[in-house]
């Protein structure tokens, strides 16, 4: 509970603050239009007006509250205005690249943490992945991935994947190397393989750093998704929604989206979070 | 034969400040069932000289057996319970659990591992903690556990390095009480590395003083105490009070060749 006072604290300081600047950024339309029929515009006129207009610069947040309401409960789900329906989308791409994404972290990070040579040659590929700016490979992913026929969830998931493994792979690698010198001088004293070293030490002291990655990796994979839905053609997901709602100027849409898109990725790892503790209560690890 | 016999052994650990000699000329024999302490100041090369009769180490010069053997084929033999100075225990693992590691890694079937943990836990007199997580559990029953945990397995040689440094004077005392208890029943070789001038002549058969720069031994005392029966008093006898005197004449010696 004490929690929850500085929380609900900082919220009503950043909606006091949309307020006010929803009503500076769109008070330029209400002018013009006023200018142009030849009014004055009062200050209660000005507030009033900037709150409800259909295409603001920066929609209020009770327009967007609205819109949200609407895209989630106001449709039936399979409809393509639903938010629920293009969330799904979104999540179902999400989970398919993330799971890709720490399929390949945890394997690359078991060849670095057990083979020299990967562990020279791995690691910078992997960080030189990272430095390439993702709104610049994903439209060529889509396009190549498309001309060979693939289509739909597997192109947006190797885009989630792409992002969502690095994480992953750098906790891993940490997590794996955690066990320190006594610890591993005594499984030599029982004369453990290598694989019992990883079986019995390494991966169970790696928990806390693979849950702690699992949530950078499953955001990256939510980001990934999305940033794979913006390019030309889609029209399914959150993505799509942002970008239709950015041609056609509907800013309300693409807030509610965007809040939308949130509330998912908040709800991801928060699911993670709970099989983290639920893991780690069950180890022994969390007290 | 004796279960380890150093001749001349020489370790040199090659760092960026240069050479370090950890060992120098190191000649020791322990015969079975004896309880050699090792003293002296730190950097001495105690927890060195232990590492590398574990093959945890490998000497640079000399010759080093265990059981007739080399160090590392005597390890692969599973000759050896270390305890190191940090208890060490798997905190995602129960205290049951955690002596079962060297059971599992060695193969005993699942009956075996329950008896023996049952076996082992009581000779620590930690007779019913083994359900218990090792973050329930205080400091000297964490490192009674470790002890334990080396118990578990049939090695013939019990190697501790400082296992009881960190804990207080008083926990220590019944520890020791407990380790003297211990040797005799299991008959274990035993080597331990300690500080402290009172622990090492009340628990040991052998005494090796060291002195460090270059890492030497400097005295090797036989204890004349009875092997049989030591209460805690025995450290106000006369007899005790000599060794011990010993011990620090040559801990002092080993520090005027440094001056
Ligand atoms: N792995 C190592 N690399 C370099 N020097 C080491 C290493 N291990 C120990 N030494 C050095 O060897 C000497 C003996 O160390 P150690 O055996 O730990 O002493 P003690 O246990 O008696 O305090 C010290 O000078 C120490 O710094
Ligand atoms: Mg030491």
């Amino acid at each position: 509970m004490k929690s929850v006072l500085p929380i609900l604290t900082v919220l009503a300081a950043i909606v006091v603050i949309w307020y006010g600047a929803a009503v500076g950024l769109n008070s330029k339309w209400t002018y013009d239009q006023a200018a142009r029929a030849g009014q004055d515009v009062s200050f209660s006129q000005l507030v009033t007006d900037t709150m409800t207009q259909e295409r603001p610069v920066l929609p209020a947040p009770h327009q967007v509250a609205k819109g949200l309401w609407e895209g989630v409960a106001g449709q039936k789900i399979t409809s393509k205005r639903s938010l629920v329906y293009h969330g799904g989308v979104t999540f179902s791409a999400t989970m398919a690249g993330f799971v890709l994404g720490a399929v390949a972290g945890i394997l690359l990070a078991v060849g670095i943490v057990h083979n020299r040579a990967m562990d020279m040659s791995v690691m910078p590929w992997a960080i030189a992945s990272q430095t390439i700016p993702i709104l610049a490979i994903a439209p060529m992913v889509i396009v190549v991935l498309a001309s060979l026929g693939i289509k739909g969830l597997l192109p947006k998931a190797i885009i989630a994947a792409y992002l969502s493994f690095f994480p992953i792979l750098v906790g891993m690698v940490k997590g794996l190397r955690a066990p320190d010198g006594m610890q591993l001088d005594l499984l030599r004293t029982y004369n453990a393989s290598g694989s019992e070293t990883f079986w019995k030490l390494r991966l169970p002291s790696s928990m806390p750093y693979f849950f702690a990655s699992l949530k950078v990796g499953i955001a990256a994979a939510l980001v990934g998704t999305i940033v794979a839905e913006l390019p030309a053609g889609a029209t399914q997901g959150l993505g799509a929604r942002l970008l239709s709602g950015s041609y056609y100027g509907q800013t309300i849409q693409i807030w509610a989206a965007l809040f939308a898109a949130a509330a998912l990725a908040a709800v991801l790892v928060i699911v993670v979070g709970a099989i983290e503790k639920v893991v780690l209560r069950k180890m022994g690890m969390a007290r | 034969m004796p279960v380890i016999e150093a001749k001349d052994l020489n370790l040199t650990f090659q760092t960026n400040d240069g050479p370090v000699h950890a060992l120098k000329d190191v000649n020791l024999a322990i015969e079975k069932g004896e309880f050699v302490s090792f003293i002296g100041p730190s950097g001495c090369g105690k927890t060195t000289f232990l590492r590398c009769i574990a093959a945890l180490e490998t000497p640079t010069g000399g010759s080093l057996t265990v059981n007739g053997m080399s160090p590392d084929d005597a390890r692969k033999a599973r000759s050896y319970g270390y305890v190191f100075q940090a208890a060490g225990l798997y905190p995602w693992r129960t205290i049951a659990g955690n002596i079962k590691l060297p059971l599992e890694i060695m193969g005993y079937s699942r009956a075996e591992m329950d008896q023996r943990v049952e076996k082992v836990l009581d000779l620590v007199d930690l007779g019913g903690f083994g359900k218990k997580f090792p973050w329930q559990l205080s400091g000297g029953m964490q490192q009674r556990a470790s002890i334990a945990r080396a118990l578990a397995f049939d090695a013939e040689i019990l190697l501790m390095d400082e296992p009881f440094g960190a804990l207080d004077e008083i926990v220590r005392d019944k520890l020791n009480e407990e380790l003297l208890k211990l040797w005799k029943r299991t008959e274990k070789t035993i080597g331990f590395v300690t500080h402290s001038i009172p622990e090492a002549v009340y628990l040991s058969t052998k005494i090796v003083v060291m002195s460090p720069r270059p890492g030497r031994i400097t005295d090797v005392i036989d204890s004349t105490l009875p092997r049989d029966e030591r209460p805690l008093e025995i450290r106000d006898s006369a007899e005790f009070l000599a060794i011990a005197h010993r011990v620090r004449e040559g801990l002092r010696a080993g520090h005027a060749y440094d001056e």
